[in-house]
């Protein structure tokens, strides 16, 4: 029996190094071959063994910074990103309180909109938002790409199931104290509401921060763009260089993946919410 | 003391549609009302710049797209992508769940491993597998390829090849995504109560009973909700297309968003692109409609 389970065990631990590795090469071919001089990048990517760099370089590095405005792409990335979720986790919280906890005419038939709403991707309205920002005359700036995506019909669908699963003893307690709805959701609601902030928060993070489509339908600019169509713009850019492409690639996914090795926890949780809630 | 508590309640209720304005003045403007927009401009010959009249052209747009080999091609390579991708991702997220749901050490770090390239971007990472994919001998996957058939693999140029490219993309999509997937299974995996396992064992089930008995109907929720979200990402398809293949070769990889954004922003023809997001759209309603009810098909069951 014990001989069983040790063999089990190994079993499961070498299939798991087996997946592992498929996940760590590519990565691995990235982090290595941006140190590489540019033409061993493409002869050695075959070779396992050798995709450790003979001798580090950050020639890689200095030429992006040479060739594009890295710096530009990764501000913008950062400024978009952070405009989004801070304005999203304050219009969407918001909502979702008032259809959690208050009354008011058009509540009820506004939530099944609300509701109704998720179900439609950017993809599907990508066209005419496209034609609506043009004739606004919004296209090429940093508020196209921000103001279109705060409003969120699943960020408001997070908070209004959180929402509602809160006692509302302290809510009922701050009241009879006094305090407005202002109050309460600020001083009370809020800060009971962590977790689920920290979810919207992450999720839409994520999804912004890689977002390619829309940059792409709307920006022509170099000091708008961000990162995902900097790199987009940067592979397509003659030469081509395999070593600059992955020192681009190793600057732009560091970054998040410190915040993620930083707030796994909640990066994993957010993540799990979305099949408990969807 | 009636007409001052009403008077409450008319303010509270202006308060509340203060509070709920601004997300839902958003949703109107860019969700909703592009929405509409675009069923109307579907029946119409918008086109950005264009001196001709707007006119109303009934269904033609629709007939046009699908006469149109292109647009075909995108709906058959976005089904089979969804073919292919759905099961193997699944299963894969499922098997990786079951591996790290194991009470063995080290299994935190492979989890955090596998959930990695969530938080890469997609066009990163397509930019990255184009190298694996690279042609030749000297590229990674036929290295690999050649190494396990011995020598006998033919290397190929795969983003360059109509019956590989898109097995490639799919290759690429699983390998980022696999991890979110992988994490709801886990999730959905923890929360079985244990002792429907100790009852099993107590009736002599073996693990192979105990998975096909409890953890899979216990998951069936969770495994929905995964095919039903991969199901809809695969038709959502376009960051690894325009950077890997530009639909190419001969629309071998090309897809419905790939052909909506061409049409609206190559061609200008927004009616056209218009109607390509309609059938998209109303790909991923009906996809949503059948996830709800094997959902509550099983709720009446229940």
């Amino acid at each position: 029996m014990r001989g069983k389970q040790v063999i089990s065990k190994l079993f499961v631990y070498l299939l798991l190094t087996v997946f592992a590795s498929m996940f760590l090469v590519p990565v691995a071919m990235m982090l290595f071959g941006s140190f590489k001089p540019d033409d061993q990048v493409l002869a050695q990517a075959g070779h396992l063994g050798s995709l450790l760099p003979a001798e580090f370089s950050w020639h890689n590095y200095q030429d992006v910074f040479a060739r594009v405005p890295f710096l530009r792409y990764l501000f913008n990335s950062v400024f978009i990103s952070l405009c989004i979720v801070a304005g999203g986790l304050l219009v969407n919280s918001l909502a979702a309180y008032a259809f959690a906890r208050l009354q008011w005419p058009g509540r009820d038939w506004l939530l099944l909109l609300v509701v109704a709403l998720m179900i439609i991707p950017l993809e599907a309205i990508a066209v005419p938002l496209f034609y609506e920002v043009t004739l606004l005359g919004w296209r090429d700036t940093y508020w196209v790409q921000i103001i279109p995506f705060i409003a969120n019909a699943f960020s408001i669908y997070l908070f209004y199931t959180f929402f509602l699963s809160l006692p509302r003893e302290l809510e009922e307690a701050a009241r009879i104290d006094g305090a407005g709805p202002w109050r309460i959701f600020f001083a009370i609601v809020a800060p009971n509401a962590k977790p689920v902030f920290a979810t919207v928060a992450i999720l839409n993070f994520l999804t912004q921060w890689g977002a390619l489509l829309w940059p792409l339908m709307v920006t022509h600019s170099e000091a708008v763009r961000p990162l995902p169509l900097g790199i987009a713009t940067f592979y397509s850019l003659p030469p081509l260089q395999w070593g600059d492409i992955f020192a681009f690639g190793v600057m732009m996914v560091t970054p998040v993946l410190l915040i993620f090795v930083l707030f796994q926890h909640w990066f994993v949780q957010s993540v799990a919410t979305t099949g408990v809630k969807g | 003391m009636t007409s001052a508590g009403h008077q409450a309640d008319k303010r509270n209720a202006r308060l509340a549609w203060l509070f709920a304005l601004p997300a839902l003045l958003g949703l109107f403007c860019f969700v909703l009302l592009p929405f509409v927009l675009s069923i109307i401009i579907s029946f119409t010959n918008l086109r950005l710049g264009s001196p001709l009249p707007l006119e109303f052209m009934g269904f033609s747009q629709y007939q046009r797209i699908f006469t149109d080999q292109a647009f075909l091609a995108a709906l058959r390579n976005n089904s089979l992508f969804a073919l292919v991708v759905v099961p193997l991702q699944t299963g894969l997220a499922l098997l990786l769940a079951l591996l790290i749901n194991r009470p063995l050490r080290g299994m935190a770090i492979f989890r955090s491993l596998f959930f990695m390239p969530v938080v890469f971007p997609l066009s990163l990472v397509a930019v990255v597998w184009i190298l694996v994919f690279a042609p030749g001998p000297q590229g990674l996957l036929n290295q690999l390829l050649g190494t396990i058939t011995l020598g006998s693999w033919q290397a190929r140029d795969f983003l360059h090849d109509s019956v590989w490219a898109l097995p490639a993309i799919s290759l690429t999509s699983i390998w980022q995504g696999v991890g979110f997937q992988m994490v709801i299974l886990l999730a959905a995996l923890q929360g079985i109560p244990h002792e429907l396992y100790e009852a099993a064992r107590v009736d002599g089930a073996n693990r192979w009973q105990q998975f096909v008995c409890i953890t899979l109907p216990q998951l069936r929720n969770a495994i929905i909700f995964v095919v039903l979200v991969t199901t809809i990402l695969a038709f959502r398809l376009f960051d690894q297309v325009q950077i890997m293949t530009q639909g190419g070769p001969n629309n071998a990889t090309t897809t419905v968003m790939y052909e909506a954004v061409n049409s609206a922003f190559g061609s200008q023809q927004v009616a056209r692109a218009s109607a390509m997001t309609v059938v998209f759209f109303t790909i991923v309603l009906l996809i949503t409609l059948l996830q709800r009810t094997v959902s509550r098909h099983e709720r009446v069951i229940e």
